[in-house]
């Protein structure tokens, strides 16, 4: 039976399968996996395998017999989507396994390739690294503090719970927060580190972006804008966010009315339609179309019309803070 | 009624075709007194390839046959048939195919012929989709269906549509079947042109290009084939820009033509931003309640299809081992829906167009040759609060909104961007 070891407390094997959805902490133990192969042999011959895109007898023939017995290490990854040319050499390969070789297979989880994932279950040579979706605050936590361990750091137990609370999304927001506070604090993270640093993250979502852009406000928009990003926050649902913020003004703008009589008309609660109403204030209907016109533009940028989104994220929220049309930049 | 009725326009293309089709045909019928076993069950392999030329045409012996010295079409082994979206690019392309596998040429009532048509001729692959790419998985199985030998014709046709809907990845998985195909195996590929099609597989292709038919023909067609009044049919047919499937769709089906010209008062009626937000909504609404109507029909008809394919009845809980086929099945379906809603969305965009040209044209004093001929006054009156530097303004937006909804920009966003071209920014500011 192969043996199952956390990804937190990996080890090697002739045969190591790295199972399971959480591709952050997947990534980690394969990280370690190859640093400790590494300093055992620094001339380690090192490959990888994409067992989608795979060529048949490959594996066979990297994990072959050598003339000189050297160890060599092969990672193969997307198991979980692999062609049936990649199963059927797998599957002959891990039964008749060679001491000199580790073949590490990434498998991220579903059905496909199950027959391999099963065969290897039963073999002695194996270890099954699992790395399933991390959703307890107190398995966040450990992960928090393996990530601090790693670089040889520490972090309080206030600032970690803090930081933990802050990130309830998902993980790889939550380990780029890791990386940041390893990156930019000197010493021992406090509570007060993760409140300068990720204190007013809840409110640094899109909206707070858009509205500061709406406002005027260009300075403080495109600091926010960063902060979103760098947090995880993805273009594509930012440039939504600025769509319905301006889709309001663009409905409420020279339209009389009572709120809750708009709200019915316009379909909105009365608060969005006072908002809006605030937020028009100042533009004229002509900037106000100007600005979805910008929007609908870095909308086809972001989704591949432009190579860099985050510069086209970046335009559009200079054009809407100044009010002025993206023809013109 | 041979394989060529029912076609709208092409004469000229249909009758090259219809040449080198009995040509193939006749050549069976009579084969070369050189090659005297050609009547035996297992034809040697030089008897079982037609006449066949590769668009290189550098091998002139076996280019034409003796039967049709004059035919200027030579029966190639890969095809590309490219027209517009609704120029019947398919169907031509399918007609073809039967002629090629009928005895006689394309009689239309042989049992070949009959075969053809319903869709189930052993020789006759036919890949189709409409989803916004071909999956590779699919050109593979037709590529490996390519390598069999024909099992009642002399040839094996293949026959993809759309097939400007393949990645680059899975064009070459195509363009090494076409290079060497097997000799008794033709490709049909059909696109709306050869800009789409990789330069790699343009170059081993003999294209055929279909023009757009007229309205005069379209109508007449839609006449023949719905039995609809004349004046509705060239209504309809010029409404649809002399696309044949949405003049058929506008003429059989009232709440289409109220759905157009409800887009069309749409764009007419704007007259501030709150109205480009609104119009956008209802846009959007418009071109979903077409695809539902569209969609819903088209689905019912497949499914019950698919559940007498799979000996199912349609009013009985699916039995246990069916429901893993009937689960996939439902889930494809649901694709189609979310790619025929970007057709209705392009539908608007390009009925709105035809507005914009309209007013423009009034604009300039022609009053002759409008699409929206029933809206001509509502129109007139809206060029006249318009420069002609504004209308050309407007038909960029539509263009721009176009290419907005193939790059996957939400189509409320594309709309309104473009609704926003309309209005007069001096009078807002
Ligand atoms: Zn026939």
């Amino acid at each position: 039976m192969a043996t199952k070891v956390p990804w937190n407390r990996p080890r090697t094997a002739p045969i190591v399968l790295v199972s399971g959805s959480e591709s952050v902490t997947a990534e980690r133990a394969i990280r370690s996996l190859r640093r400790d192969a590494r300093a055992l042999y620094p001339d380690l011959e090192y490959t990888t395998l994409d067992a989608v895109e795979y060529s048949p007898g490959s594996l066979l023939s990297l994990a072959g017999p050598s003339l000189f017995g050297e160890p060599r290490y092969i990672e193969v990854t997307s198991v979980e989507h692999c062609s049936d040319e990649f199963l059927e050499d797998a599957l002959r390969y891990v039964v008749s396994s060679a001491d000199d070789v580790t073949v590490v297979l990434r498998h991220g989880g579903g059905n496909r390739g199950k027959k391999l994932l099963d065969t290897i279950r039963k073999l002695d040579t194996a270890v099954e690294i699992e790395c399933s979706a991390i959703t307890r605050d107190q398995d966040k936590q450990g992960f928090v503090l393996a990530e601090f361990d790693a670089a040889g750091r520490r972090i309080h137990p206030q600032a970690l719970r803090k930081l933990v609370d802050a990130f309830s999304g998902d993980l790889p927001e939550l380990a780029s927060a890791c990386q940041q506070l390893i990156a930019d604090v000197a010493e021992d993270v406090t509570e007060s580190d993760v409140e300068t640093y990720f204190g007013s993250r809840v409110e640094a979502t899109a909206f707070t972006v858009a509205a500061a852009a709406i406002a005027g406000r260009t300075g403080e928009a495109l600091v926010t804008l960063r902060h979103a990003l760098s947090t995880g926050a993805s273009p594509v649902p930012i440039v939504a966010a600025f769509a319905m913020k301006v889709r309001l003004m663009a409905k409420v703008a020279g339209v009389r009315g009572g709120g809750a009589q708009l709200a019915k008309l316009i379909g909105a609660a009365p608060w969005q339609i006072n908002q809006a109403r605030t937020e028009a204030q100042g533009w004229s209907q002509a900037q106000i179309l100007e600005a979805l016109t910008t929007i609908a533009e870095t909308d086809a940028a972001v989704k591949g019309a432009e190579r860099d989104p985050i510069y086209a994220v970046e335009r559009m929220v200079r054009c809407i803070a100044q009010r002025e049309s993206i023809l013109h930049v | 009624m041979d394989v060529w009725q029912g076609l709208v326009g092409q004469t000229e293309i249909i009758s090259q075709l219809r040449r080198l089709a009995e040509a193939n045909a006749a050549r069976y019928r009579k084969p070369d007194p050189s090659a005297d076993d050609a009547s035996a069950d297992s034809p040697s392999a030089d008897d079982a390839s037609p006449v066949l030329a590769q668009p290189t045409a550098g091998d002139e012996t076996r280019v034409m046959p003796e039967a049709d010295p004059d035919s200027d079409i030579r029966l190639a082994h890969s095809w590309l048939f490219t027209g517009p979206a609704g120029s019947g690019r398919s169907n031509l392309a399918l007609a073809f195919a039967a002629s090629l596998l009928c005895p006689d040429g394309g009689c239309g009532s042989c049992q070949s012929c009959l075969m053809a048509r319903s869709g189930n001729h052993p020789d006759l692959r036919v890949l189709r989709t409409e989803k916004v790419i071909i999956e590779i998985d699919d050109v593979r199985d037709i590529v490996a269906a390519s390598y069999l030998s024909p099992s009642i014709s002399r040839l094996r046709i293949q026959v993809i549509e759309d097939a400007d809907r393949m990645s680059e990845r899975t064009s070459n998985v195509l363009l090494k079947a076409i290079e060497e195909p097997p000799s008794s195996t033709i490709w049909i590929l059909c696109s709306p042109s050869e800009a789409d099609m990789l330069p790699t597989i343009r170059s081993r292709v003999r294209t055929v290009r279909l023009s757009t038919p007229t309205v005069e023909q379209v109508a007449d067609f839609i006449v023949t084939a719905d039995g609809v009044d004349p004046a509705l049919a060239m209504r309809s047919a010029r409404e649809a820009q002399s696309h044949i499937g949405m003049a058929r769709r506008l003429a059989t089906d009232a709440d289409s033509r109220a759905r157009r010209d409800a887009s069309v008062l749409v764009l007419l009626g704007i007259v501030s931003s709150s109205h480009v937000a609104k119009g956008a909504q209802d846009l959007v609404a418009i071109a979903e309640q077409d695809t539902q109507a569209a969609a819903t029909l088209r689905t019912e008809r497949d499914r019950s299809e698919f559940f007498r394919q799979l000996g199912l009845p349609l009013d009985a809980p699916v039995p246990a081992q069916y429901r893993a086929q009937v689960k996939a099945f439902d889930e494809s379906n649901k694709r189609l829906i979310k790619r025929s809603l970007l057709d209705g969305v392009d539908r608007i965009l390009l009925d709105l167009e035809s507005v914009g040209r309209d007013a423009l044209l009034v604009r300039m004093g022609v009053n002759d040759g409008l699409i929206n001929v029933e809206r001509a006054p509502e129109i007139t009156a809206w060029a006249a609060k318009r420069t002609p530097a504004q209308l050309v303004g407007y038909l960029d937006a539509i263009a721009e909104a176009l290419t907005r909804t193939t790059r996957n920009v939400t189509p409320l966003l594309a709309f309104e961007a473009m609704l926003a071209a309309v209005i007069d920014k001096e009078a807002v500011s």
